[in-house]
């Protein structure tokens, strides 16, 4: 089991921000806390949860979260399950919540692993981005960081900005790579609908990047960072020393996990309800809301819904196939008894047609991108899915 | 687009129900009669009262929007066949197409009584399509009159409808009386209309009857023309039944009721007819006037016009132009008998497979009044079931379409319209296996190779435009554009231009009319009317992707216009299809030849950046639709074509 709480209070909405978050003048912090510590211990025990394998602090912007409840909800998980000493505890962090003695607070609650949020290293880029940090103080953070996190420090950065040259990102890219530690995550910038930046670019007050730069400038910082030792373990993450998330690895491999907190997404058997199902679960999403249900029931959990093994196996496709080492044989047959990957896969048909173009490998490893097939992973998943259902 | 802003249009067959009733009782009906909302079952007109001489048939003709239902609504006021009030705007047009467009889908037929000069006269006003998209129906109507109606805006003058419709009267040598309506207005020049009649059509100015019929200026004289002017209908009483079917209409209750003019002849209930056209024999259960909603009567006697019920299952039992005559009493048919041709094909499909059924039940509703539309079941591999329709004209195919969806609530897919091709066959082999040497090509599926053919031939039309001079520059090149030959040009006064050209149909079925109208500013006015077949050198045009042709797409074109329209439906395709695994070149072929290119690059990423525990539910969601999306694809060769994809490009280019 993976709790992952959610912190969902920001300071300021970023331009290209839609998640659940929420900007108050002034957070109730002692009842959001205490909110979180008995749902995390309600979710534990209802997914009878022996061993808490990681916890991701997420959000939101769970830096601004003081480390007294970082630490009351790693004491409420390691009451309600086992918390080993080595388990991974990662918090994400904004630059200007990120200096040095608050994250040594957040160091001596319990957490190990820090993500931040750096997202580019032009203040230009991060003004665009409605970034309320500058360049100077991501870097400070950074170092900050890798100072208490050392080979543990991990870094956002955002490519595909509108404007944004191919150049201009692989010189950001450079000094990022000066900056950073064992792991990188880059995301190429999606226009969500209802954020102020795909308004501007809607309403042509800014450029579409054109499809075939994203292209190039995604292929380039996979280059770049293969280049320096990274292993490309993800479509967007990169990791050097074996310094990969297991936390986020436990999402693609379709592992348990449960959300805690407002607008936490789950995938866990419920046993201690007498559930014998994996079931996707949503916690309800406004803040206000969700603690009101954890005082009355113990947790906010808005929406239940019980996959059915066809489901459960399209997520085991979908998600693994992100990662490097693809679907393997081993969790295939967890999820499908019955139904090799050969068999679902290996048969002629649209598959075999995919692995025969290259994109993609069946073999004794299990079915995996290839590296050319990873970036397309989108076009190819329909075709999977659409044999996977007819068998 | 729309050939019409206020056509006095008779869209033949093309009619809601009508009122079981009439609105209001003409007065000079026997008192017993005078109940309201009553038409039948009750004392009936005795019509022998009305001898041949004291009867004039006759019709109204002119171009959109010069006030021929205006014009007509005082005449039915004048004569009392509908009481006056304000309200009485396009009395005739009921349909809110014809409300909305200002043309006149069905305009009823009406029988007026008028006493002039101490004799009680029967004018029949028999409306005639106004469009020449029923050129055809209009020549048939006329044919049930011995004079017309010509009304001229004396604000617009001359027109081109006003020229096609001129001629169609001059033709049938019927008697013309020529009405410049609008006086009222601020800027009439009766005189110079009045001039442009004299120059045009070579009536003397002082014909000319000056009206406003808004106002109901003068209208009492045109009445009093038709009287002096038109001359009776020639026929007799007493000669067997000959009688020509103008129009007609469907009724859920009482079927096909046919409007009819008597050549010879009478005919009462009881009667036993037999369709010339058809051969097949009715009995008549009811005839009567139309004023304008049907009135019955015992009789109807030589020349004079009315409706026949007779029991008649389908419209297409009492079609346009045939002759109905008495058993065992067979009379030469009337001349001028054709069966409808329609001259502007399309592909009809429901936007949504699941509403087929709906469809189908909405257009066989529609069609019950319009034996001119043919519907023929087609299917696509894109588009799914849907029909072929034939249409007239290109009014007749938008009046339909809009119909369908005020009507019947149904939102269609419409494809490009084509015209009927025909090819002149050489090989025997091809002969035999088609039963004649000519055969007409509507599906470019069909169209033979040109190794197996003597001559393609293409549908023609003599169109007429006329405009003010200074945009005649413009005309000309849009013209020749469209592979238009001139026939005539004529300075109709100092400003106006009359053109006469002879065009390639399929030239103007698409946006011609849009085109005429945007470079002239409104103000050139456009018709045309059909002229046969010319000799073309049409090619088979086929699109491919990555090599396979693409069925739905292949197109009979003009080889002077291959190259634009091949690179035109490439730049469509290429944008309408989404990126794939692999580069796909879009073509434009002729046999072997390729005319167009585009490239549609190949996808070098399409996978989406973020994905943890958050969203993963409205992903796979997403990914499952498009899964599902896959199977609906067409499949051209490993290229794969979303359905919208063939409607972007199949559709009208006028709806982009």
């Amino acid at each position: 089991g993976a709790p992952c709480p959610q912190w969902p209070y920001c300071r300021k909405r970023c331009s290209y921000c839609n998640f659940n978050t929420y900007v108050v003048p002034a957070a109730d912090e002692a009842a959001v806390r205490a909110c979180l510590v008995r749902e995390t211990r309600t979710l534990l025990r209802l997914g009878r949860v022996q061993s808490v394998t990681s916890v991701f602090f997420g959000g939101g912007t769970p830096s601004l979260a003081s480390p007294a409840t970082i630490a009351a909800v790693l004491e409420a998980a390691a009451e309600a399950a086992h918390l080993p000493d080595g388990a991974e505890v990662t918090l994400e962090a904004n630059p200007s919540s990120a200096g040095t003695p608050r994250l040594t607070g957040f160091r001596a609650a319990g957490v190990n692993r820090l993500s931040i949020g750096v997202q580019s290293l032009d203040d230009a880029e991060l003004r665009l981005l409605g970034r309320e940090h500058t360049a100077a103080e991501a870097r400070g953070a950074v170092e900050a960081a890798r100072g208490l996190f050392p080979g543990r420090t991990s870094i956002d950065l955002i490519f595909g900005l509108p404007g944004q040259s191919r150049g201009a990102w692989a010189r950001g890219l450079e000094a990022a790579l000066g900056l950073c530690d064992d792991h990188v995550s880059l995301y190429q910038l999606t226009l969500e609908r209802g954020t102020a930046l795909a308004a501007q670019v809607s309403g042509g007050a800014l450029p579409i990047p054109p499809q075939d730069l994203l292209a190039d400038m995604y292929l380039t910082a996979c280059a770049m960072l293969v280049a320096k030792g990274f292993r490309h373990y993800e479509v967007s993450n990169f990791a050097r020393k074996g310094a990969l998330s297991t936390h986020n690895l436990s999402y693609w491999r379709a592992e348990q996990y449960i959300g805690v907190g407002p607008g936490a997404h789950g995938r866990f058997v419920p046993w201690g309800e007498g559930g014998c199902s994996r079931e996707a679960r949503v916690q309800t999403l406004e803040p206000d809301a969700w603690m009101r249900e954890v005082q009355s029931r113990g947790h906010g959990t808005r929406r239940r819904v019980v996959l059915s093994p066809l489901e459960q196996l399209e997520e085991v496709l979908a998600l693994g196939l992100r990662t490097d080492e693809g679907v393997t044989h081993e969790r295939w047959g967890r999820f499908s008894p019955h139904l090799s990957l050969e068999a679902a896969f290996g048969a002629p048909g649209k598959a075999e047609a995919l692995q025969e173009q290259g994109w993609l490998v069946l073999d004794g490893g299990g079915l995996r991108c290839r590296r050319e097939g990873l970036a397309l992973l989108d076009s190819l998943l329909p075709d999977l899915l659409c044999q996977l259902q007819r068998r | 687009m729309a050939l019409a802003g206020r056509t006095a249009v008779w869209w033949a067959r093309l009619r809601s129900p009508r009122p079981a009733a009439p609105r209001c009782l003409p007065p000079w009906l026997p008192a017993a009669c005078e109940r309201p909302y009553s038409s039948r079952g009750k004392e009936k007109v005795d019509m022998s009262t009305y001898p041949v001489e004291s009867i004039r048939n006759f019709s109204i003709i002119a171009h959109v929007d010069h006030g021929k239902s205006t014009l007509a609504d005082r005449l039915l006021e004048i004569t009392g066949t509908i009481a006056k009030t304000d309200r009485n705007k396009q009395v005739l047009d009921k349909l809110q197409v014809e409300r909305e467009r200002g043309i006149t889908v069905k305009a009823q037929s009406a029988s007026l009584f008028y006493s002039h000069e101490g004799v009680n006269y029967l004018l029949n006003l028999i409306d005639t399509p106004g469009h020449v998209d029923f050129s055809y129906e209009v020549s048939r109507s006329l044919s049930a009159c011995q004079g017309v109606i010509l009304v001229v805006d004396a604000n617009e003058g001359i027109q081109a409808q006003t020229v096609a419709n001129f001629y169609l009267a001059f033709e049938a040598q019927l008697a013309i009386i020529p009405v410049i309506n609008k006086i009222d207005l601020k800027n009439a020049d009766p005189e110079r209309v009045e001039k442009q009649i004299e120059k045009l059509f070579d009536i003397p100015i002082e014909e000319c009857v000056r009206i406003s019929a808004k106002q109901g200026i003068n209208v009492e004289k045109v009445l009093q023309k038709v009287i002096e002017k038109i001359p009776p209908p020639q026929c007799n009483t007493a000669d067997p039944l000959k009688a020509l079917v103008f129009d007609s209409t469907f009724d859920h209750y009482r079927g096909v009721i046919a409007n009819i003019a008597l050549f010879g002849g009478e005919i009462q209930k009881g009667h036993k007819i037999v369709s010339a056209h058809t051969k097949k024999r009715y009995e008549v259960n009811e005839v009567g006037i139309l004023t304008p909603n049907e009135q019955p009567t015992h009789k109807l006697y030589a020349g004079q016009v009315g409706y026949v019920i007779a029991g008649m299952k389908d419209v297409t039992e009492a079609q346009i132009g045939d002759t109905l005559f008495l058993y065992k009493q067979p009379v030469e048919p009337l001349p001028g008998f054709k069966s409808v041709k329609p001259m502007v094909f399309a592909g009809m499909y429901p936007v949504d497979q699941t509403e087929y059924n709906n469809l189908k039940s909405a257009l066989e509703r529609l069609t019950l009044n319009d034996s001119s539309v043919t519907v023929h079941r087609d299917s696509s591999l894109a588009l799914g079931a849907g029909w072929r329709l034939g249409f007239l004209g290109l009014l007749h195919m938008e009046v339909f379409n809009q119909r369908l969806e005020q009507e019947y609530n149904m939102s269609v897919i419409l494809t490009a319209p084509t015209v009927p091709y025909k090819a002149v066959l050489s090989s025997p082999k091809l002969i035999k296996e088609y039963g004649e040497a000519e055969i007409t090509i509507i599906n470019p599926a069909q169209f033979p190779d040109k190794l197996s053919v003597s001559e393609y031939l293409e549908p023609t039309v003599l169109g007429t435009i006329v405009t003010p001079h200074e945009y005649i520059g413009k005309i000309i090149v849009l013209c020749q554009d469209r592979r238009a030959v001139q026939k005539d040009m004529l300075y109709i006064d100092e400003h106006r231009v009359m053109l006469k050209y002879l065009f390639p149909l399929n030239e103007i079925v698409v946006d011609f009319y849009d085109a005429l109208k945007s470079l002239s500013s409104g103000y050139a006015s456009f018709d045309y009317e059909d002229a046969g077949y010319q000799a073309a050198d049409l090619i088979k045009m086929d699109i491919l992707l990555n090599g396979n042709p693409v069925e739905e797409l292949a197109t009979i074109i003009h080889s002077d216009k291959a190259y634009a329209h091949g690179k035109f439906l490439c730049e469509r395709l290429k944008d309408a299809i989404p990126r794939q695994l692999f580069e796909i070149a879009i073509q434009a072929a002729i046999g072997k030849k390729i005319i167009a290119r585009e490239t549609l690059k190949a996808y070098r990423k399409n996978v989406v950046a973020k994905c943890y525990g958050g969203d993963i539910t409205r992903r796979m969601k997403l990914l499952k639709r498009q899964a599902e999306g896959k199977k609906l694809m067409r499949k051209i060769g490993n290229v794969e074509v979303p359905r919208d994809a063939f409607i972007r490009v199949l559709k009208r280019q006028t709806e982009k």
